[in-house]
């Protein structure tokens, strides 16, 4: 995809955030699904590669959103991605259905792993690269975490792991919004240098603007790492978009009424031209 | 490996630990997708010759079980067929929401074994102990959970794991000191219970070391003219309820022995088992207490704990005629 492309794929993404959170009519993940979608729509747009009609393909970089609750964020993505129909994304949040508040693993819809408990995803990452080094195969292996996430210890058992391994097939993206869910990460726990921090456990670290498709795009195709796994620390806002939410906590987690929802897509503006062929 | 008398006398030498490992080496020429993971406990798991002999079907994750249960369902997503190892409480309760999630919520193929569980870490005390483990694995739906009997029967597990296709916990009792329950090849089936002694009058319903334990009782009990069938229920999930329900057609009392708390454990399975049924059967559950035990040599602590075949036909007795 091209920058215009990939933008336009991350405006229809949030427009498609409000009208599911909306229409679902429960309280939903908003604020850290909107940190996220830049860099989902980098990820979907132009990075991994998969066949949308054969999701199961066996060669496709795997990618697991560790920090669960960001469904938000990752069933627009799959949906512009055409590797999950409009009728399957329509029942989001309805009893039973497969697309809920976190993700439960459907090689089918693209889902490769179950989450919603923080610290697991990275762990599974790395034997996920590790068996693909085995194997001799090319794919790469993405790990999209929160960085209130990485609050858990598990997290850290990975990141010292990936290194020892060599494994450089594998990229981990932290959206760092500064934010969680009791508030400010400065005041639950504070983390000021993430990228230091997996920078000094032997990652190759890249730190960008999350919102910044350029410099997304280069970080994700920078292949200077050298046999190290790859961190990118992505400097977010927490609810990007939509004005009112932005770097307001009340959106981690909250219901849209109607007057917040019309007053989300007033937010977000009009459409890009040829929005809707995404 | 073969189970005949002489290979069992040489296996109980080496102890659970030592002949886990052995088996593990025996398996592996058979299973090139095999990978034995292990968090820094490789040497006390007994497997420093498979190690050696298969350095790229091993994978030291270092001392973190909860990563490690992690790694194994990705390296198990891509198609290996993985065992990982520790002692019980760092696998069954520290790791236990990695084991949730990956393993029962996902379903990933991973083995988890767990060395040295119920008191059988002796001296090291009961940080080391795996009183819990059964209560904890059972819980956790899609999970397979099995304890073998002794040594002749972990080799029959080790195989039966590898072969098959599903999360389990296995749980490994006692270090070997016990004399063997087998001493001839005999039909091992996942999910399958096996009877070690019949007898009309009552019904032992044992697991892991206890089954040897629960023979000695049995010939004790026989000894005051009291027949006791022993059954070696070696999976405890899915528990072998047709194998209970012929049982109960033939006697009126269980009792349970298990060298794992008498919460949630072997017990616990049964007495869900006969909550529902409307007969007389009348059940005893025998197993270490709700607490944290006195330490000692492993012996030690089942003769303290009643978990020995005196003990255990001493209370039997005293069930029945109370």
């Amino acid at each position: 995809m091209s920058y215009p492309e990939i933008e336009r794929m991350a405006s229809f993404m949030r427009r498609k955030i409000a009208d599911m959170s909306f229409s679902c009519g429960v309280s939903t993940h908003l604020g850290g699904g909107l940190s996220m979608v830049d860099i989902m729509a980098v990820l979907y747009g132009r990075i991994l590669r998969y066949e949308p009609g054969n999701p199961r393909w066996e060669d496709r970089d795997r990618f697991i959103l560790s920090k669960g609750h960001g469904v938000l964020g990752y069933y627009p993505a799959l949906l512009a991605a055409g590797i999950i129909s409009d009728e399957i994304f329509e029942t989001f949040q309805a009893d039973g259905s497969d697309l809920i508040a976190h993700p439960v693993m459907n090689l089918d819809l693209g889902i490769e792993s179950s989450n919603g408990s923080l610290g697991h995803g990275l762990s599974m990452g790395v034997g996920i690269a590790y068996a693909a080094k085995k194997r001799g195969k090319a794919f790469n292996t993405y790990i999209f975490m929160g960085d209130g996430e990485t609050n858990e210890g598990s997290v850290w058992e990975a990141v010292m792991l990936a290194p020892h391994l060599k494994l450089d097939n594998l990229t981990t993206v932290v959206d760092h919004n500064k934010m969680q869910s009791d508030g400010a990460s400065k005041e639950v726990l504070e983390v000021t240098n993430m990228a230091e921090r997996f920078a000094s456990f032997g990652w190759y670290t890249l730190e960008v603007d999350g919102h910044d498709i350029d410099a997304l795009v280069e970080a994700f195709e920078d292949s200077n790492s050298q046999g190290k796994p790859k961190a990118i620390v992505a400097h977010t806002v927490k609810g990007k978009g939509i004005s009112f939410m932005e770097n307001d906590n009340a959106w981690h987690h909250n219901r849209l009424t109607k007057t917040n929802y019309e007053a989300a897509l007033e937010a977000l503006g009009e459409p890009l031209p040829e929005e809707d062929a995404v | 490996m073969e189970i005949t008398s002489s290979n069992v006398r040489q296996w109980s030498r080496l102890g659970t630990r030592g002949l886990f490992g052995q088996a593990v080496l025996a398996i592996a020429p058979d299973h090139p997708d095999l990978i034995v993971m292990s968090a820094d406990l490789g040497g006390s798991s007994g497997l420093e010759r498979f190690r050696a002999s298969f350095p790229d079907q091993f994978l030291n994750t270092g001392i973190a079980e909860q990563n490690m249960i992690g790694v194994a369902a990705g390296v198990a997503k891509e198609g290996y067929n993985v065992f990982v190892t520790s002692f019980s409480p760092f696998l069954s309760l520290r790791a236990s929401e990695q084991i949730r999630m990956n393993l029962g919520y996902m379903e990933m193929n991973v083995k988890a074994i767990a060395l040295g569980s119920g008191v059988s870490m002796g001296l090291l005390g009961n940080s080391h102990y795996g009183l819990e483990d059964v209560a904890v694995m059972r819980a956790i739906p899609n999970l397979t959970v099995v304890s073998p009997a002794d040594c002749a029967e972990i080799v029959q597990a080790v195989k039966a794991a590898a072969a098959f296709e599903g999360p389990m916990y296995i749980r490994l009792t006692s270090e070997g000191i016990n004399p063997p329950v087998y001493t001839e090849d005999y039909d091992f089936q996942i999910g399958k219970a096996v009877k070690v002694r019949d007898g009309g009058d009552l019904a032992i319903v044992a697991c892991g070391s206890m089954v040897h334990h629960s023979l000695k009782a049995a010939e004790l009990l026989a000894e005051q003219g009291i027949e006791a069938q022993v059954i070696n229920m070696h999976t405890l999930k899915p528990l072998d309820e047709e194998c209970l329900s012929d049982v109960l057609d033939t006697v009126s009392t269980l009792v349970t022995v298990e060298e794992h708390s008498i919460i949630g454990g072997l017990g616990s399975a049964v007495a869900e088992f006969l909550a529902p049924r409307r007969d007389q059967t009348r059940l005893l559950i025998i197993g270490l207490p709700d607490k944290f035990v006195k330490a000692g040599r492993y012996g030690y602590v089942l003769e303290q704990e009643g978990l020995v075949g005196t003990a255990i036909s001493d209370k039997i007795l005293g069930f029945l005629q109370s």
